[in-house]
């Protein structure tokens, strides 16, 4: 139970997938533009982060070594699709908005990172827990990002708006450029609260 | 015609690094040398333009074919895993000076997602084969520029007196921001 609890707190907090690992972050800067892109982006990824941990934990003994990236790859590739297909059925609004990002994480450097550093070598429940906390952490830090995004460039949050009527849009926020900016801020902010703690 | 509007939309309109946010991870993580970044753009840029060639033929010939459009995802990845595997091979027994040159950024480039990105916006945009690896080699060559110009940058950047909380990724991201905001200039070049 006690590692199950670490597996969390270490995704969600110590070893937070895009603050501390810097990990995936092509789909953090890119589907970031609002709030609820960010959820539905974070959502997808721990799905498939799950599922791809459980299984590779379960194969870990039968997967030669020598072949077990293209293993790895093929087997994030399945939960990927289905996933797409899943969304496509059931949330097509949310779909066309992610639109190229959700088959690109089969590329997120994230899953195949706990793949190789955590799911291959351990056992099936804590990569399971590895999983969901890495993908928990992954979600709060793109719902943050997209948050800041979405009130400063939209004046809105969740779709409803909560700026005053006179607010006038940043949006450069929801723009490109935009994305650096933020993520970058939200990490110096980080680095000056460590840099206190210490 | 068409072609060259192809090229310059995949280069400079909707770069891949700065517009369409494909590849940040080598574009974060091989930019702190100039020389770095031009090995990583040219292997990026060969490996592309391959990509988008072979994945349009495994899309066209074999999957609508057999009516396998939805594992597009599953095929065009083990594609691109082997044709990085195959690329290694050749260029090792044929060129070992560019071998050395290349080869220690050829694995990282099966996790680039600019490779899977293009194979998929080809096939979105339903491109012709000459289209493709335009659109391929075009949004390589994006790529290149960016990645060079942003390593000129750091390097410059090593130098500067920056404040402790800002170095390293938060003063790289402030930068490809202002990057992206010089390439926001381009967005009416095509109309």
């Amino acid at each position: 139970m006690k590692t199950l609890l670490e597996r969390l707190k270490a995704g969600i907090l110590i070893d937070n997938p895009t603050f501390m690992q810097v990990l995936g972050m092509c789909p953090t800067l890119a589907v970031t533009t609002s709030a609820q892109n960010a959820v539905g982006m974070g959502l997808a990824t721990t799905a498939v982060l799950i599922c791809s941990n459980t299984v590779i934990s379960l194969l870990r003994k039968c997967i030669p070594s020598k072949i077990r990236i293209p293993a790895f790859v093929v087997i994030i590739a399945s939960f990927v699709t289905m996933i797409d297909l899943l969304l496509q059925a059931y949330i097509p609004a949310l779909h066309a908005q992610l639109g190229l990002f959700l088959p690109l994480i089969v590329v997120n450097c994230l899953i195949l990172g706990r793949a190789e550093a955590y799911a291959s070598k351990n056992k099936v429940i804590p990569s399971l827990f590895d999983g969901l906390g890495m993908g928990l952490g992954f979600t709060l830090a793109l719902t943050t990002i997209g948050t800041v995004r979405e009130i400063l460039g939209a004046g809105s949050l969740f779709g409803i708006s909560v700026m005053p009527a006179t607010y006038e849009p940043a949006i450069i926020m929801i723009l490109a450029p935009g994305a650096f900016f933020t993520l970058a801020i939200l990490m110096a902010i980080l680095n000056a609260i460590r840099a206190r703690k210490h | 015609m068409e072609l060259l509007l192809v090229f310059l939309g995949a280069a400079l309109v909707n770069n891949f690094v700065l517009t369409r946010f494909l590849g940040i991870c080598p574009f974060l993580g091989v930019s702190k040398k100039i020389e770095t970044a031009i090995g990583m753009g040219m292997a990026v840029t060969f490996v592309m333009g391959l990509a988008s060639m072979i994945s349009y033929i495994v899309y066209e010939f074999i999957l609508q074919p057999l009516h396998l459009e939805y594992l597009y995802t599953v095929a065009f990845i083990l594609v691109i895993a082997s044709l990085v595997q195959f690329v290694e091979m050749v260029i090792q027994k044929t060129s070992p000076s560019l071998y050395s040159a290349l080869g220690v950024y050829l694995p990282l480039i099966t996790t680039n997602c600019a490779v899977l990105g293009v194979a998929i916006i080809n096939m979105q945009k339903s491109y012709t084969l000459i289209e493709s690896i335009v659109n391929g080699v075009g949004g390589a060559i994006g790529f290149t520029l960016v990645i060079v110009l942003f390593a000129g940058i750091r390097e410059r950047i090593e130098k500067n007196n920056i404040l402790p909380y800002l170095k390293g990724f938060p003063i790289a991201l402030i930068t490809a921001g202002f990057m992206a905001i010089a390439f926001l200039g381009f967005q009416n070049l095509i109309k």
